[in-house]
């Protein structure tokens, strides 16, 4: 054992090996303990989720629950049917994402493609404190200010609806999908580029023939994300949309999400271990589950387009 | 599709006058002239950081990208001075193409890519295009090795196919001069032998400009050499000149790899 720590010269000064390894191997631990709580920490929300549901299903059966058109567990005659408040759920974040995606891409483009650098350094902040506003003054805002507008064209348009509030999450939602967007058409190599523009390509067509499609799975990353947030954003539209489970297609009307419904009813004290408790966490998987469909969809689209270069 | 133009009573394709380039203020050629004849491959050759890149993008003004950078002189192109400020710089790369270092196809299927000129010029007659990318892949040698997959990402090409699907898409839009810089520098000695053999064949239908790190490749292709040296040119003449016989100390010890 011993030739294993002989020295081979008597110049080079080190640490003992054996003080050497000790060390690498405590660093090793701690980011092992570090990745794994993270890890930990999402199969114990999971865990306790499908735990809870496991005991709401034993008493609602799963068909119903799918296909049932009403949500009114706190009534007399209680209904189980979770489809309006995946349908509030879808309508606003449709909403939402048709003018975060749209704007977002745009703002991406012209941030990574025309605008100067000095122009960039101003704007790219400014976009990303929407983001950082906090959502309940969104809520506020949509509810106290962009129905009131929205309702001048629009008079029939109830106090509460999910235009307003699809609208608003838009926004928030825009800077998630420009800035991420523009890291990933920034990051387009440049000969790309100059090779568009030797072909006598203009810098328009340069962007959206060349640049777009090679940054292709970074983007459609940024719309995931948009996405998630959009499925899974809660005070916005519990303020602005309403807390009224309704089945409809109509962004312009009042509809719960199943964010909304749960911050709704944790609202009001329901006993622990009561049916209408453990609804809170059959919503809760239903809401995990769609933001992991999207997820896997997203990871399959990019895979499909991944671009080398 | 490419063939030759049939205007060119004049033996230069293009002249460089007293051309002058800036970085910055950072001045990086110094008086250049140098005269281009029509149908004949020029080399540019000479050590690292003498200029040689920076000259050859002068030709298809890829500096105009930049901010900061400033030409003085002129270059003519069939007598017209293409660096003139009312010259729209996407105008002469329709007629200069250029073929880059590092083999760069777009993140597209083969067929795409060389339809790229194509379609950024609004040409969208499907059997017209059809019929180009055919005509440029075989003229890059290229047709038979893609012929049945037409529709694969250009990734999946190899380095030498992906340079000579460059070519192609160079091609496709029917330029009157091509620029290569360092075309073959990334390739290994097979990819790098077609590419040469490829370039001393397109000068039948086009003027080319070729900037070099290898002598023997410059004395392999080119008819004229021209040896730039810390932004200037020292000297320029026909290629067997430049490496039996050349008029410069200077040119006579970089040709005989005493420096660079
Ligand atoms: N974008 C730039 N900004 C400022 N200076 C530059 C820029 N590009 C090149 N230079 C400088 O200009 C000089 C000429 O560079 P250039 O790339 O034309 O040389 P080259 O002859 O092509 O060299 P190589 O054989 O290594 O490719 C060098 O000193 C280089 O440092
Ligand atoms: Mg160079």
């Amino acid at each position: 054992m011993s030739e294993k720590y002989l020295k081979l010269s008597p110049t080079i000064h080190l640490a003992p090996r054996i003080i050497r390894n000790l060390r690498e191997r405590i660093v090793e631990l701690l980011l092992l303990g570090a990745a794994i709580s993270s890890i930990a920490t999402t199969i114990g929300i999971l865990g306790i989720l499908i735990y809870e549901s496991f005991s709401f299903f034993q008493q609602v059966s799963i068909i119903k629950f799918l296909t049932d058109t009403e949500w009114s567990p706190l009534f007399e005659n209680p209904r189980y049917g979770v489809v309006p408040l995946v349908s509030g759920t879808l309508v606003t974040t449709v909403v939402a994402l048709s003018l975060a995606i749209p704007l977002g891409t745009i703002a991406a483009i012209y941030l990574s493609e025309f605008a100067s650098p000095k122009l960039r350094e101003i704007a790219k902040p400014c976009l990303e404190i929407l983001a950082g506003i906090p959502t309940v003054v969104y809520g506020y805002f949509a509810y106290l200010f962009v129905t009131p507008l929205l309702q001048i064209p629009l008079p029939d348009l109830p106090g509460s609806n999910m235009l307003s509030a699809g609208l608003v999450m838009g926004i928030m939602i825009i800077p998630y999908v420009s800035s991420i967007s523009e890291d990933a058409m920034r990051a387009v190599p440049v000969h790309l580029r100059e090779g568009s523009y030797a072909m006598g390509a203009t810098r328009l067509q340069t962007a959206l023939r060349v640049v777009f499609p090679a940054a292709i799975s970074g983007i459609s990353a940024a719309y995931i994300l948009g996405i998630s947030r959009a499925v899974g954003e809660t005070m916005i539209v519990a303020i602005a949309a309403g807390l009224q489970p309704i089945l409809t297609w109509n962004p312009m009307e009042e509809a719960a999400t199943i964010t909304a419904y749960i911050v709704g009813v944790t609202q009001g004290d329901l006993p622990h271990g009561s049916l209408e408790y453990q609804t809170i966490f059959a919503a809760g998987l239903v809401l995990v589950l769609m933001t992991l469909v999207f997820n896997i969809l997203g990871h399959f689209l990019t895979k499909r387009y991944r671009e080398v270069y | 599709m490419v063939e030759n133009h049939p205007s060119q009573a004049s033996k230069f394709k293009c002249e460089v006058k007293n051309l002058n380039f800036y970085y910055g203020s950072v001045r990086v050629l110094k008086d250049i002239n140098l005269s281009v004849f029509s149908h004949q491959v020029t080399a540019l050759i000479g050590p690292s950081g003498c200029g040689k890149t920076t000259l050859l993008r002068c030709f298809n003004r890829m500096h105009d990208l930049y901010p900061g950078n400033r030409y003085t002189g002129e270059i003519e192109l069939d007598k017209i001075n293409i660096l003139a400020p009312w010259i729209d710089p996407i105008e002469v790369r329709m007629r200069i193409g250029m073929v880059f270092q590092k083999p760069n196809p777009f993140p597209k299927s083969i067929y795409e890519n060389v339809a790229y000129g194509l379609r950024v010029r609004g040409q969208s007659q499907r059997s017209a295009i059809d019929e180009t990318v055919e005509q440029a892949l075989r003229n890059a040698a290229l047709w038979d090795e893609v012929k049945d997959r037409l529709y694969d990402l250009a990734f999946n090409l190899s380095g030498g196919q992906q340079q000579r699907l460059c070519i192609a898409r160079a091609l496709a839009t029917n330029p009157e001069m091509i620029l290569f810089d360092e075309p073959t520098s990334a390739l290994d000695p097979i990819a790098t032998a077609s590419i040469e053999e490829l370039i001393t064949q397109l000068k039948e239908k086009v003027t080319i400009l070729i900037v070099t790190h290898s002598m023997q490749q410059a004395a392999r292709i080119s008819d004229r050499t021209a040896f730039m040296y810390l932004g200037e040119i020292i000297e320029f003449d026909r290629t067997q000149t430049i490496f039996s016989d050349p008029t410069h100390r200077k040119t006579q010890d970089y040709v005989n790899g005493r420096f660079g």
